[in-house]
């Protein structure tokens, strides 16, 4: 690996070994994604018989692989909004994050990817398990949509993690954040399809909704890796999330930018 | 005589620490943080209370005002059982801990102040007299109205040590007060407090790492070791104890070898090529006088001071002898 | 320092304060200093505005699939949603900081509420007051008010004495759920998701057609923590319609028990929480 990429790695490892040492967090984690999800179930497939079996494509297996997938997502897809970066921004800490020879956007994004993935096995495998062995699930057959899928929800996890350090940076310039992560929180759960999946949506919703990142972050993982929609479209929505990943990515850098020179004009 | 104000028997606290060991392995150790303490403080008295981080000061005063159950061994404060009578205690007692505000953060220093009195049910007008004797002596007048968090430390101190004396409380008990203050601001916490005692007839309980406080308010010394009452009694007692040596400085007036071979004399160090020497002494074997001597029939001494024993390194020398 | 020169001594003056005065001058200090962040304050009822008009959007899609979802239409369940968020997020407005223990302990307030001469619990709950929450009931008020009026409800003295027991049994039930929180909580420092899986998991199950769920959860979100008895099982018995298994409509009348319930489990759970503070963790 080159040297100017190491550092980054080393983060996301460390990201990995943090979240590894709050065992009793995930057993609470997963606690709660259960509880949702058994919730969840219980209105969706309502939902579903309600129709008569059949909702916009779902049927009780593929809403029971929604369900279960998105409980799992929670550990690893950032929807709540907060994040350390914001307080090292209140506490003024971040002036250390400055000082480093390291971009503060590629180190927290990369930490938070690390922990992200440490929390897919303790807290997604069994969500899905528990989704499969005492609801029942239904899952492709085939290779392809979990090797996209992988890729997908990749980019969701990072892309997430991107989108939280760009809200943090309102810090730079807002005394209080809590208002703006609390909408954040709000906006992108719903538009990204954590409760309800998305294709229930109104169409002028469902319009409103894939106009903004959020689908990227979790709803588009799960079409992928639940094989709800066809190759193609499959590798249209990769590239919808490579698409909003890197625009995230652009707008995170330029705010740390202005960020940074507010700090040097104010003093921090 | 009265019942002593603090009064510790066989007080004994411990923690279970839980430590990773393996991948799911996890071991439980018994660490001791008081261990077996007894001790009395009378009403009146001012009372330091001494160790090195995580001696178990803190853990104590815990105990002493009703936060943390005694493993084993009683406590008694202004009287009371801390625990069940932790509401009638807190009428008595008032507490900074150095690193945890009882202000309102958000709020002028005022408002937090009238919170309090309501707190503590003081009446109106009492409350008014109690906070200009206190905005008074601490002179923070100037700030009053100032939101507590936009306040310099030493500012908050002194309004955080108001906050904890609103309610008159016979017993004050102070958790490292001074902890990051300049000198000027500890001078001043310091003057209030010995004005305070003169005035109210305070019991002060002080943990400190700033031996300046110690000895400017301080009758009595406790020492805690890993739990343990290491020493008990006063500053210069405890000098004694430990053996603390006086040190002669002598300014040759040329430069001379380390005089290493002095009797009774330890050399601690040269600077400027031997032109300047220090050299502790034993001042119940020895004398300054004696050393001298000593020294002048070797080479001409142009000038000369002693060091007192530093409290600081009477204290290090007491960790260090217990462990 | 001499006293100063008083002409004529208030006899009130010499009073001390009633034991209601310390909540109270707490509770108006947080009033003032919430409203003194004037921008921040108006984001804060915003958002707050928006998770609850997004919670009835969710429940509202649902709605828009299909006509009827375990008996109940939109319309039958406006009510249900309406006593459930607007009795939630009044528990939210007085108890919703004490679910956040950890910050409590990392700062070392509660130590502080020791010093003071006050139930420790006490001073907890009334530290603090989400001013911001009130856009939020408004919300709960909106749609229990337009489901009341959709609806073909009897209007007899039952009916309404019914709301009103129900709407401060579920006030305390959603309260008490967040004092169980905060106990809990004492021992899961970094745990605070375990707790959010029965507080706002219970909020949205309190607004759900309970008639959908499993049993298991029947027993987890009807008996044990009663939130199906809190909107749902009286909303049935205001519409007139029959109950489902294991929630017939005359428990409906029971919400008060329920409560009183909830309230034993929460103590019970906050005093093993403070033993385990004063006795376990320093």
């Amino acid at each position: 690996m080159s040297a100017r990429l190491l550092p980054y790695w080393r983060l996301l490892v460390a990201g990995v070994h943090e979240q590894s040492t709050y065992r009793l967090a995930m057993l609470g984690g997963l606690v709660a994604n259960a509880t949702f999800g058994f919730l969840k179930v219980a209105m969706l497939f309502a939902t579903v018989r309600a129709a008569g079996g059949e909702l916009r494509g779902y049927d009780i297996g593929s809403m029971s692989a929604y369900v279960w997938v998105s409980q799992g997502l929670l550990g690893s897809v950032n929807v709540a909004g907060t994040s350390d970066f914001a307080d090292r921004i209140k506490t003024g800490d971040v002036a250390v994050d400055f000082s480093r020879p390291i971009s503060p956007q590629g180190a927290v994004v990369a930490r938070e990817v690390g922990k992200a993935v440490a929390a897919l096995g303790p807290r997604g495998l069994p969500s899905i398990a528990i989704g499969a062995l005492v609801v029942g699930m239904s899952m492709p057959t085939t290779p392809w949509p979990y090797l996209l899928g992988v890729v997908s929800l990749v980019i969701g996890v990072v892309l997430s993690a991107a989108l939280v350090y760009a809200l943090a940076t309102a810090g730079f310039w807002l005394i209080e954040t809590r208002g703006i992560q609390v909408l954040y929180m709000v906006i992108s759960g719903f538009f990204t399809g954590l409760f309800v999946p998305i294709s229930l949506f109104p169409g002028w919703l469902s319009a409103i909704a894939t106009a903004t990142p959020f689908p990227s972050m979790m709803m588009y993982p799960i079409d992928v890796l639940t094989g709800r929609v066809s190759l193609t479209r499959s590798l249209v929505l990769l590239g919808i999330q490579a698409a909003w990943l890197v625009a995230t990515l652009v707008v995170g850098a330029l705010l740390t930018r202005a960020g940074r020179r507010t700090l040097e004009v104010q003093g921090g | 005589m009265s019942e002593p104000i603090i009064a510790t028997d066989g007080l004994t606290r411990e923690f279970v620490r839980r430590t990773r060991s393996g991948k799911l392995l996890r071991d439980k150790t018994v660490v001791r943080a008081v261990d077996d303490l007894t001790i009395s403080v009378e009403a009146g008295e001012s009372v330091g209370y001494i160790g090195a981080n995580g001696a178990g000061k803190s853990t104590t005063i815990k105990m002493l005002v009703g936060i943390l159950v005694p493993t084993r061994g009683t406590v008694r404060t202004c009287g009371l059982d801390p625990l069940a009578q932790r509401r009638r205690l807190a009428h008595e007692v008032g507490v900074v801990f150095g690193q945890r505000s009882q202000l309102w953060w958000d709020l002028p220093v005022r408002e937090s102040f009238s919170i309090l009195a309501a707190i503590h049910r003081i009446a109106p007008g009492r409350a008014r007299e109690r906070e200009a004797e206190l905005v008074g002596r601490l002179e923070m007048g100037d700030y009053l109205d100032t939101p507590v968090r936009q306040l310099s430390l030493g500012q908050r101190m002194r309004a955080e040590l108001a906050a904890a004396l609103l309610h008159t409380p016979r017993l004050v008990i102070l958790d490292e007060p001074t902890i990051g203050l300049d000198v000027l601001s500890k001078q001043r916490l310091r003057d209030f407090l010995i004005e305070e005692r003169r005035e109210h007839g305070t019991t002060l309980l002080l943990t400190t790492h700033d031996m300046g406080d110690i000895e400017r308010l301080c009758d009595r010394v406790l020492v805690v070791d890993h739990g343990r009452l290491a020493y008990q009694g006063s500053l210069d007692g405890l000098a004694r104890t430990v053996g603390a040596q006086r040190v002669l400085v002598v300014d040759l007036v040329a430069a001379t070898p380390d005089l290493t071979d002095l009797p009774d004399v330890v050399h601690l160090g040269s600077e400027g090529h031997g032109l300047r020497q220090r050299l502790a002494f034993d001042a119940e074997r020895t004398t300054a006088a004696r050393v001298l001597t000593e020294v002048s029939n070797r080479v001409a001494v142009r000038d000369l001071s002693v060091e007192e024993p530093d409290i600081e390194d009477v204290v290090r020398r007491i960790y260090q002898s217990q462990r | 320092m001499a006293d100063p020169v008083v002409p004529t001594p208030d006899p009130a003056d010499r009073m001390p304060p009633s034991r209601l005065a310390a909540y109270g001058a707490v509770l108006a200090s947080r009033i003032r200093s919430q409203r003194s962040y004037r921008a921040n304050f108006y984001t804060d009822l915003g958002a707050s505005f928006l998770i609850g008009f997004i919670e009835l959007a969710e429940v509202w899609i649902l709605f828009h699939n299909v006509h009827a979802l375990g008996g109940l239409t939109f319309r039958n369940i406006l009510l249900v949603f309406g006593i459930a968020d607007l009795s939630f997020s009044i528990a939210q407005m007085f108890f919703g900081h004490v679910d956040r223990m950890p910050t409590f302990l990392r700062a070392g307030t509660l130590d502080v509420f020791y010093l003071r001469p006050q139930p420790v619990l006490l001073q907890v709950i009334t530290s603090e007051i989400g001013l911001r929450r009130l856009t939020r009931a408004l919300v709960g008020l909106g749609s229990l008010v337009i489901g009341l009026s959709l609806n073909e409800i009897r209007w007899t003295v039952g009916n309404i004495a019914l709301l009103a027991v129900t709407l401060v049994s579920a006030f305390l039930v959603h309260s008490a759920m967040l004092v169980w929180a905060g106990g809990v909580q004492f021992f899961l420092v970094s745990g605070a998701e375990m707790t959010n899986a029965f507080v706002y998991g219970g909020r949205y199950a309190a607004t759900q057609v309970a008639s959908v769920w499993s049993t298991p959860l029947k027993v987890l979100f009807g008996f044990i923590f009663p939130m199906a008895v809190t909107a749902y099982v009286p909303a049935l018995r205001l519409l007139g319609l029959p109950g489902p298994m294991w929630l017939p409509t005359w428990l409906a009348w029971w919400t008060p028990a329920f409560a009183v319930w909830m309230w034993a489990f929460a103590l019970w759970s906050w005093r093993q929480g403070i033993r385990h503070y004063q006795g376990g963790g320093g």
